[in-house]
């Protein structure tokens, strides 16, 4: 803690305006995308080709409402059928979209220009309109939507012009470019309410949807990016078996797949037509103690815990060397936000049995929950049972299924295992899972420094001093808060060699939910 | 006739009592299951405020009985209601998945049956010999392999290997016969490992008790060759038996083939079954839960009517 950051102080450092400061993207208007991958290939991008991609999951939850994708196989969809007012790049940083421009004096009144001429899939006009409809069915419950929470920050979004909105947020948030890229922000047509079909701005339009079965989309030539997207047409379904889909990939049926598990890494890569991409991420699967039940609240057995994660034991034997050590603070290592001054916990079975005779626990039994449900939560659990057990505490690996593991036990018990998917900003994943009075604080942790230097990071417009406070919430999760993270998971993808244009975008797999857009097929 | 039509009514009844019962004990055994489908729909992000919101949309703050009750009063209309995961009408669901689930169950049946029956057949003409173990073994082992085993083992070989056939089974829409081919081949040939062995078995067990009554004997003492006893005194008066068996099987094609649809990514019918317990979509389940019970009740009524005609005994009681 070596400078501690005031939340009043006037936004002018660097010899930055306010208004640039806020701008949502430094080149408003540019479409620079394309420019990432023009370095990395030979010949351009073709048109045409048809490819079937399977991701981990589907089923009759299926959805073509933005506002309650759940899954993976659900955001891909959207990001083929829908455009968003922002875009994500590789470091998740927001591009233009269908805005043009997102721009704000104080982080709380943000005026959005729109691109002009863009069109739906059935030929009607981009408005305002749509936009308003779009941002205000996520504040209302009734819409089921995924991301109600994080959308009752918006107080209120109005047309101003022919292509002109203003949003207004209950509170300054300077990330509310970068969240507006998140699949569930994605464009509906105005007074969209059944999905039985879906009319979007995205790169595909729908042709046939049959929820669990598959979605069908071909080109958009009117995209409102000139050129692109570049395959005539895309087959998406869900195989959740993964040996099914590496084998299924290999025998030519797909030419995409994700969820591929560590161990078919090698195969794929021996094969003659196929390889891998992996993209290290934010995915973390973690060893939640529960401030509010006895033990997991001592901080002694907190902290044992911690020093009895064998991190490179899980690193290499659960997750065979696809994953990024982890140090108990949950912004991965590619965040631009990462606090890389926090020394690496290191696996320490002297020092945990110290603290757990310290806290009284020598002969205590305790139960400790794991699940498919959680990514390889039971492997992890094994080897935490092992170091315990090194250590002289008696655990438990309590294996439950995974049906209903999320809504019975996760939080639960005085100690399950959480599963956290990449966040597109570090405050919305401060926000929902460590902020005190969040539903989904998973260890029930309360720290009330932390919790203000949230709201302030929300609102603070130098860049450096909002990096110094995450910095600080990093170290003080780290220290004290009810939550072990071993390992930060890499997706790992696969598909056919003759696609091309493949980056990854880390906020999931399949280039961040977003290949559609993106990849060509080489003859 | 009078008495297989009395007898056919009777059954329906039945059948309605049985059904009746069957949605109670499905709908008590779901209620009983921890979470509900505004809690698994929202999975991490089930925050009170939303799960609140979602149950008051789909209805699930109504208390079960009534609940229930719509669910049935609607079934019997004619509309079992809307799916609580997407909102489609259940009748849509059903009409895209029934079809693709009967079309492999039949595609099933229409390789398996011969095969059952004729090894059933061949091994009861010549029981005890060297081809009748040889085929008792042969349909003991193809029913003790699990399934995903030889659907994985097929699709390593077959799709992966030689590239013959698909791995998957995809939606075609006017598929030539090459490309059912293709994409069926696995899929039936997995399945008949399971059903061929016990549709055998049964047939020989059938035919082998009839040989062994006194009008088998005294044909055979009479000089009459084994494939003619076999096939025209034994297996007429075995029918009953071999069509029961054959109503089990086909009864599995269509609501036990979670492993094969999985594995193939076939869009049948028992995968939105299981789909919907895991949401814990009950309209779905219910309707799912009656066609597969009505289908079972159907098949064995089949069986018993085909029974009672191929036995004048019968026929006359």
């Amino acid at each position: 803690m070596n400078h501690s950051p005031t939340t009043k102080a006037p936004a002018q450092d660097a010899g930055l305006s306010r208004r640039q400061v806020l701008r949502g993207f430094a080149a408003a208007g540019a479409l620079a995308a394309t420019s990432q991958f023009s370095v990395a290939r030979a010949e351009g991008p073709r048109v045409g080709g048809r490819i079937r991609v399977a991701s981990v999951l589907s089923s009759i939850a299926d959805t073509l409402d933005p506002a309650r994708g759940a899954l993976s196989t659900d955001y891909t969809r959207h990001y083929m059928i829908y455009s968003g007012l922002t875009q994500f790049d590789s470091r998740l940083e927001a591009k233009p979209g269908l805005a043009t421009s997102i721009e704000s004096d104080d982080a709380t009144l943000w005026t959005v220009k729109l691109r002009a001429g863009v069109e739906f899939h059935d030929g009607k006009p981009l408005t305002p309109a749509d936009v308003v409809y779009s941002l205000l069915r996520l504040k209302d419950p009734a819409t089921g939507s995924q991301v109600l929470a994080i959308a009752s920050q918006i107080a209120d979004v109005r047309a101003t012009g022919p292509l002109e909105v203003q949003i207004r947020l209950s509170a300054p948030n300077v990330d509310l470019p970068v969240i507006l890229a998140d699949s569930h922000f994605l464009i509906v047509q105005y007074g969209a309410a059944d999905f039985r079909t879906a009319i979007g701005t995205g790169p595909y339009s729908c042709v046939d949807f049959n929820p669990g079965v598959r979605t069908l989309a071909r080109r958009n030539p009117n995209y409102w990016k000139p050129g692109k997207p570049y395959l005539e047409q895309i087959e998406l379904v869900g195989i959740s078996d993964e040996s099914s889909r590496v084998n299924a990939m290999l025998a030519g049926d797909l030419q995409l797949i994700n969820g591929v598990n560590p161990r078919s890494v090698q195969r794929i890569r021996s094969s003659s037509g196929y390889t891998v991409h992996e993209t290290p991420s934010g995915l973390y699967t973690d060893l939640v103690m529960r401030q509010d039940s006895r033990p997991t609240n001592d901080p002694d057995f907190v902290l044992a815990m911690k020093y009895l994660l064998n991190r490179d034991e899980i690193l290499q034997a659960v997750f065979l060397g696809h994953a990024v050590l982890a140090n108990d603070q949950p912004v991965p290592p590619s965040s631009r936000y990462y606090c890389p001054d926090i020394p690496q916990r290191q696996y320490d079975p002297d020092k945990g049995r110290f603290l757990l005779r310290k806290a009284g626990l020598g002969q205590t039994h305790l139960a400790m929950y794991a699940s498919p449900a959680a990514e390889r939560s039971v492997d992890i659990a094994t080897l935490v049972q092992e170091s315990a057990t090194s250590a002289g505490l008696a655990l438990q690996v309590n294996r439950v299924p995974a049906d209903g593991y999320w809504s019975n036990c996760w939080m639960k018990h005085p100690l399950t295992f959480g599963n956290i998917n990449p966040r597109p900003t570090v405050d919305m994943l401060f926000s929902t899972f460590f902020q005190s009075d969040s539903p989904l604080n998973e260890s029930g942790w309360r720290d009330a420094r932390f919790d203000a230097l949230l709201l302030s990071a929300r609102s603070e417009r130098n860049e450096s001093r909002r990096k110094q406070m995450y910095w600080d919430m990093q170290k003080r999760v780290h220290e004290s808060c009810g939550v072990g993270i071993p390992a930060f998971i890499n997706l790992i993808d696969a598909c056919d060699r003759r696609l091309k244009g493949y980056f990854p975008i880390p906020i999931g797999g399949l280039m961040g939910y977003n290949f559609a857009e993106h990849v060509w097929l080489d003859d | 006739m009078q008495v297989i039509l009395r007898l056919i009514l009777k059954r329906l009844a039945a059948a309605a009592l049985t059904l009746l019962l069957v949605s109670v004990i499905v709908f008590t055994i779901t209620s009983l299951l921890p979470g509900d489908a505004a809690q698994t729909a929202l999975g991490q992000n089930a925050t009170p405020a939303a799960v609140a919101a979602l149950r008051l949309k789909l209805g699930l703050d109504e208390p079960a009985i009534l609940r229930y009750l719509h669910w049935l009063s609607g079934l019997l209309s004619g509309h079992p209601g809307y799916s609580y995961s997407d909102g489609l009408p259940v009748s849509a669901l059903i009409a895209k998945r029934l079809p693709e689930s009967l079309l492999l169950a039949a595609a099933t049946a229409v390789v398996s049956v011969p095969i059952a029956l004729t090894f059933g057949i061949l091994a009861a003409m010549y029981r005890g010999s060297m081809l009748d173990r040889t085929l008792s073994t042969t349909a003991l082992a193809m029913v003790a392999v699990p399934e995903f085993l030889v659907a994985t083992v097929g699709v390593l070989i077959f799709a992966v290997k030689l590239r013959w056939v698909s791995a998957l089974t995809f939606e075609l829409d006017h598929p030539s016969l090459r490309e059912f081919l293709r994409g069926y081949t696995l899929p039936v040939l997995s399945l008949c490992f399971a059903v061929v062995a016990q549709m055998a078995r049964m047939t020989r067990a059938a035919i082998v008790d009839q040989l062994r009554q006194p009008y088998a004997e005294m044909a055979a003492l009479k000089g009459v060759s084994t494939s003619r006893i076999v096939l025209t005194h034994a297996l007429p008066n075995a029918v009953g038996p071999i069509v029961n068996a054959i109503a089990l099987s086909l009864s599995f094609l269509l609501g036990g083939t979670i492993i094969v649809e999985t594995i193939f990514d076939y869009p049948g019918i028992a995968r939105l079954m299981v789909d919907a317990v895991s949401y814990r979509d009950m309209p779905v389940l219910q309707t799912c839960a009656m066609i597969f019970s009505a289908a079972y009740l159907g098949l064995v009524l089949i069986a018993d009517v085909c029974a009672i005609l191929s036995n004048p005994k019968l026929r006359r009681q």
